[in-house]
Parts: C-alpha cells; structure tokens; sequence
C-alpha cells in the first residue's frame, strides 16, 4: 500500500465521487426511461461499476484517449462526454454525439478523447493500440485507456494486442472491468486463469489486480499504469475486479447466478460507500454532497429533456457519411 | 497517359508510390508483416528500401497478428495519420475481418461522421503458383458489398502507382489489391505524383461488337482475346474496372449501350462474384438494348486446388473468353 501522502486528495476524491454519481443518476434515468417505455433502445447498465472509471480518469487531460464498448456510458462520462449528448444518442436524435447514427453501442465524442465505442467484444483494444501508435510516432505525450470486459480477455484481440503494445511499448492501459460474467457465463466458466492480471506476465508488462469497487485502489492502480505508459515504458494491464448490478442486457432475468450473489454484491455498492467515507472522514459533508447530487439531478433531468426535445434524423442521413462523398445509391 | 520512356513493373510501381507518399506526408505509416528492410522489405519486397529512408519509427514490421495490423492501422487513422498496412495475402484479410467490416468500414457513419478512417489496406493474391487453397483467392466481392470500403484492383504498373497515391491520398479506406502473377510485367512508367482517380475505369481498347470487362490479371487476358478475335472480324471493346467499388456504371454502361454485348472475366469464383453484380446492373438499365444474354466467366465453384492441371484448369483463361464471345458474336 502506498504511504498516505501518496492517496488521492480531498479534492480528487471529492471528484471521483461526482464523477460515480454522475454515472449513477444517468444510470438510473436511463433504466426508467427504457422501463416505462419512453426510450427505446438495447442498454447495456454499468450499475455498480462505477468507481473504475471515475477514480482512472482523473489522472487523465482531455487530450488522451479513451476507447470503451457497449457496456460504456460510466467510461464516457467519466471522460467528460456531456450527458445530454449522451442521452441524445441513446434516444437516436440529430443533436447525439453522433447525430443519432450510432447509437448507444458507438457513442463516440472525440472532443472528450472517446475515439471509439465498439459493440464487438475485444475490439477496443487492437484499436486503442493504433491510437497509441500515432501518439508515440508524433512524440505526444497523451496515453489511450483501452476498456473492455472479462469475456473479451478470451478473444483473439486480445492476446494480439497486449503483444503487439509490449513489443512496441505503447503508451496504452488495458483495462479489464471484471465484472464476473462474460454475457451469461460465469467467469470461471470461460476462464483459463483466476485473476486476468496473470495474464500480463505472458505479454511482459506489469497485470495490476485490484478491486474496482474500492476508489482509492483504483486510483493507485490507473496511476502508476498510466505514469508508466507517459513515461515511455509502454503498456500495462489492469484487471479491476467489479460487479454489474442488471445483467449483461437490461432485462436479464439473472437465472444464470447464484441465488443471493447479485444482493450481496449490491450491498457493497461503491456509490454509497465512498459517499459515507467522505463524510465518515470529514472530506465533506451530507449537505455539500446533496448539493452536488441536486446539481447533477438537474444536468440528467435537463439532458433527457433535451434528447426528447430533440429531432431524429433527416432520412437524408442514411447516405450521408458512409464515404467522404456522398455516393449514388 | 503522361508517360515517359521508363518503364518500371508493379513491385517498383507500389514501391515508388509510397515512397513518394511518405515524403510528401510525414502522417504515411507502412506496418506489416516483414515490411522493413531487416525481414526484407515485404514477402515480395514491395516496400523494400522504405524503413532505411524513412525510419523504423514510419516502417514497422509487425508480429503475424492481422487483428492487430488493421486495428493499429486503425487507431492511427482516427487521428490523421496515412497507414499503408500490408496483410501478406488476401486470403489472411479473414483473420482480420471484423477489424476491416466492423471498424474501419462504419467508424464514419456510425460516428455520425466526427471520425473517419484513411486507411490503406495492401494485399496480394492470384492462381499460378502452386500455393493451394488458402493462398490464392480473389476475395473483392466481400469487401464491395461492404458500405464504406472502397476497393481497387490495377491490372497494370503505371495505375498500380496512379491508384496508390490516390488510396493514400483517399479519406475512406482503400482495400489495394496486386496480383501475384503479374507482379513483374513492365509497363511504362508515370510522372512522380501522378494520380489515378478511384471509380475509374479505364477504356484500353476500343471496340464495337463487344464489350470485355476484366480487373486486374484478366484484363491483359481480355487484351489478348480481343487481338485475336479481330482477325475474325469481332470488335472487342475492352473496359479494365481499375476500381470494383465504387463502381464506374457510366464506363460500363456507356460501353455495353454502344455494343449490344458484355462479358464479364474475373478470377474470382463466378456465383455471387463481382460478375454477377455487373451484369444486374447491365440488364437493369440496358435490357432493351442488348442482343445477346451477358456472359460471366470466373473461376471454379471450388477452393483454389493444388495440382497443376487443376489450379490450371480452376482459373479462367482466354479460350473461355474467346468460346464466350463466338457465343454471342454468331
């Protein structure tokens, strides 16, 4: 454990956990919203995994890059893509990040550094590597955070990817968010190895395993990576152990887990723990906390207002943007 | 053509071509497998003498990963830089096809046009030399049915470098396609940044009664037949695609009209091939004008075989083209 002096400060941690309840209340908007029928669209929640990006992506500027997958929205948010653009995606309209085109599989808002969310599992990571790539060829100093989940540490991509970023020595952090299930199939299941992070030593850079519900140890993990890939000392891997409190697709009837598995890790929500040790510890208070979760109740509400407000795309959309130049059909 | 006296093959021709490229646009990156000079500058040496001149920084061979070519291809471009990867055969592009169909195809669109991915794709590929059935295929018609790849085919050195500097030059992705076959026939050689425009073709031989539209290796071969069909008195016009998507329909269109005839050649199997598309294309708009059914040939519904009569056999050659057009020039 690193001395004290070395933890995040008052104010990072202050900001980590807005950062959490911001994913939070987009979360659970946008669950209502798909409930009651007035979003349609496949939602994929990151309930629970929270404090994995929040407490990485402090240490990154707008300049770096992030790529992430459909399972994402806590890795945008936390990168800085405002919630309404967000919401006006999910919801398919022109003022989306990508004007309704992409949806919430491929949310993409290279102004905030999110170059690429991809529906394929693994798929983040051979790109992540090209982003990387470009960096270290134009001697920037910007790292790329490649995102994806257990399940994809089984995929081809991969174990081409940490290899290819070790004998190059990339400027990327791969970040497995271990959430204990690949779709249905329980981790050990699919799974040649207890901890992912092993799996580093096959690739020869450092596997930090770490609890992704803890927000300090998330810290100290995505620091030392991302000090090491600025560095020029090439990349790591950080498998951060979590949990996804709706299933792989919202609607899961969880039938494939253990009874009690899914309650017990909801007890442990990080949201809730990190708020009371902000208070338990004096960092803050109940009412400076409130007042930041009204703040953010009012961004989210504002930002679902907007994308209904919102109009969905011309249908002169459908063949604008497939090449440079608009092509006869 | 703009040519000089000089000729050069389409080895030299790619090569030169990037070499121009990279001298004019420090974002131009080549990564492949074996592509810098200490694994010999490419299988073929195509990009032999690039990492000496431009550096192992710009020149990168790369471990036998095509998952991890493309997506570092990828990656790069999302932000301005100009990668020419190299996937060995074209055969091999199946290792990396979500890289190439999921990603580099839709970034734009699905992006809503904020990314986009100037990439070019180079491969190789083509029968005659024995290296059986996963090693010769002409695999085009995947890629065209892909929105948002463009693909082009040359058949001869001077648009081999026309069309890579365009592909280079081009903010979509280009899948390049050189024929093994032909890799060392000369042609003559065109001034230095020369382009060829992509969704082009090409009008090397006029003609009257009957339009050859070929691509790559089997435009020499339409070439060939329509010299030895003159002498029977057959005009054969034949169209070299140059590109397969986007595809010239004015060209083929324009031809065929004059012509009232068309047979299509490539070396790709003949069901659902690039064949098969532009005879649709010919009958949807011309089938009033045309005077005989037209004619595909490609190669056999079967994998690329090993033994020499068969992979011989399995290709299409110029006697099919000529029995193609007696066929429908009696």
């Amino acid at each position: 454990m690193a001395e004290s002096n070395y933890d995040p400060g008052a104010d990072t941690l202050i900001e980590i956990y807005r950062r959490m309840a911001l994913i939070k209340q987009n979360d659970e908007r946008f669950r209502a919203a798909i409930k009651s029928g007035r979003l349609v669209a496949p939602y994929y929640s990151p309930r629970g995994q929270e404090a994995i990006p929040a407490a990485l992506s402090v240490h990154l500027t707008p300049q770096d890059y992030i790529c992430t997958i459909y399972r994402g929205i806590h890795d945008m948010l936390a990168k800085g893509v405002p919630s309404r653009l967000i919401w006006a995606e999910i919801a398919g309209r022109t003022t989306g990040t990508c004007k309704g085109k992409g949806g919430p599989m491929h949310v993409t808002h290279p102004e905030s550094g999110v170059m690429i969310t991809t529906g394929i599992v693994g798929s983040s990571m051979p790109i992540a590597n090209g982003l990387a790539l470009a960096a270290q060829i134009r001697g920037e100093n910007r790292v790329t955070i490649a995102n994806f989940g257990d399940g994809a540490s089984n995929i081809g991509a991969f174990h081409e990817s940490l290899n290819l970023a070790s004998v190059w020595k990339l400027p990327v952090i791969f970040v497995c968010q271990n959430n204990g299930y690949a779709e249905h199939t329980r981790f050990d299941l699919g799974t040649s190895v207890a901890h992912i992070a092993d799996r580093a030593a096959a690739y020869g850079m450092p596997g930090l395993h770490v609890d992704g519900n803890d927000p300090v140890a998330m810290w100290h993990a995505a620091g030392e990576a991302i000090a090491r890939a600025r560095a020029g000392q090439g990349p790591s891997l950080i498998e951060a152990v979590t949990f996804r409190f709706y299933g792989h697709i919202l609607g899961d009837a969880d039938a494939y887990m253990a009874k009690g598995e899914k309650s017990a890790a909801m007890e442990k929500d990080p949201v809730p723990r990190l708020r009371a040790s902000l208070i338990e510890r004096g960092i803050a208070t109940e009412a400076s906390l409130a007042a930041m979760e009204a703040a953010i109740a009012s961004e989210v509400e504002e930002a679902e207002a907007f994308a209904f407000a919102s109009p969905t795309p011309d249908l002169s959309e459908l063949l604008r943007d497939v090449y440079a130049e608009e092509l006869a059909a | 053509m703009n040519a000089s006296a000089k000729t050069f093959n389409t080895i030299q021709a790619v090569n030169r071509a990037i070499d121009d490229a990279m001298e004019d646009d420090v974002n131009v990156i080549v990564l492949g497998e074996d592509v810098a000079d200490a694994q010999e500058g490419g299988v073929m040496g195509v990009t032999k003498g690039l990492s000496t001149k431009f550096g192992a920084s710009r020149v990168r061979s790369t471990p036998i990963a095509e998952q991890a070519i493309i997506g570092a291809a990828i990656g790069a471009s999302l932000v301005g830089m100009r990668p020419v990867a190299e996937i060995m055969l074209m055969n091999f592009t199946t290792v990396a096809m979500d890289m190439i169909v999921n990603h580099a195809a839709k970034l734009r669109f699905m992006s809503g046009g904020q990314t986009h991915v100037p990439l070019v794709i180079r491969t190789m590929t083509g029968t005659g030399f024995g290296v059986g059935g996963q090693h010769s295929d002409y695999l085009e018609a995947w890629f065209a049915h892909v929105a948002g790849l463009k693909v082009v085919a040359p058949s001869n050195p001077a648009d081999a470098y026309g069309l890579m500097r365009s592909c280079i030059d081009c903010e979509d992705p280009c899948l390049f396609i050189e024929n093994m076959a032909s890799y060392w026939t000369p042609g003559p050689m065109p001034e230095r940044g020369t382009r060829v425009p992509i969704g082009k073709a090409a009008v090397p031989r006029e003609g009257s009664d009957v339009t050859l539209i070929a691509h790559s290796r089997q435009v020499a071969d339409c070439l060939a037949v329509a010299k030895q069909v003159e002498a029977e008195g057959i005009s054969a016009e034949v169209i070299d695609l140059r590109t397969i998507s986007p595809l010239d329909n004015a060209t083929i269109l324009a031809s065929v009209e004059k012509t009232g005839r068309a047979v299509i050649v490539h070396e790709a199997v003949k069901p659902f091939g690039v064949g098969a598309e532009i005879s649709a294309r010919i009958n949807e708009a011309l089938f009033g004008k045309l005077k005989a059914p037209v004619q595909r040939i490609g190669s056999a519904f079967c994998p690329v075989p090993f033994a020499k009569p068969l992979e011989t056999a399995f290709a299409p050659n110029t006697a099919q083209i000529a029995a193609a057009i007696h066929q429908i020039c009696r």
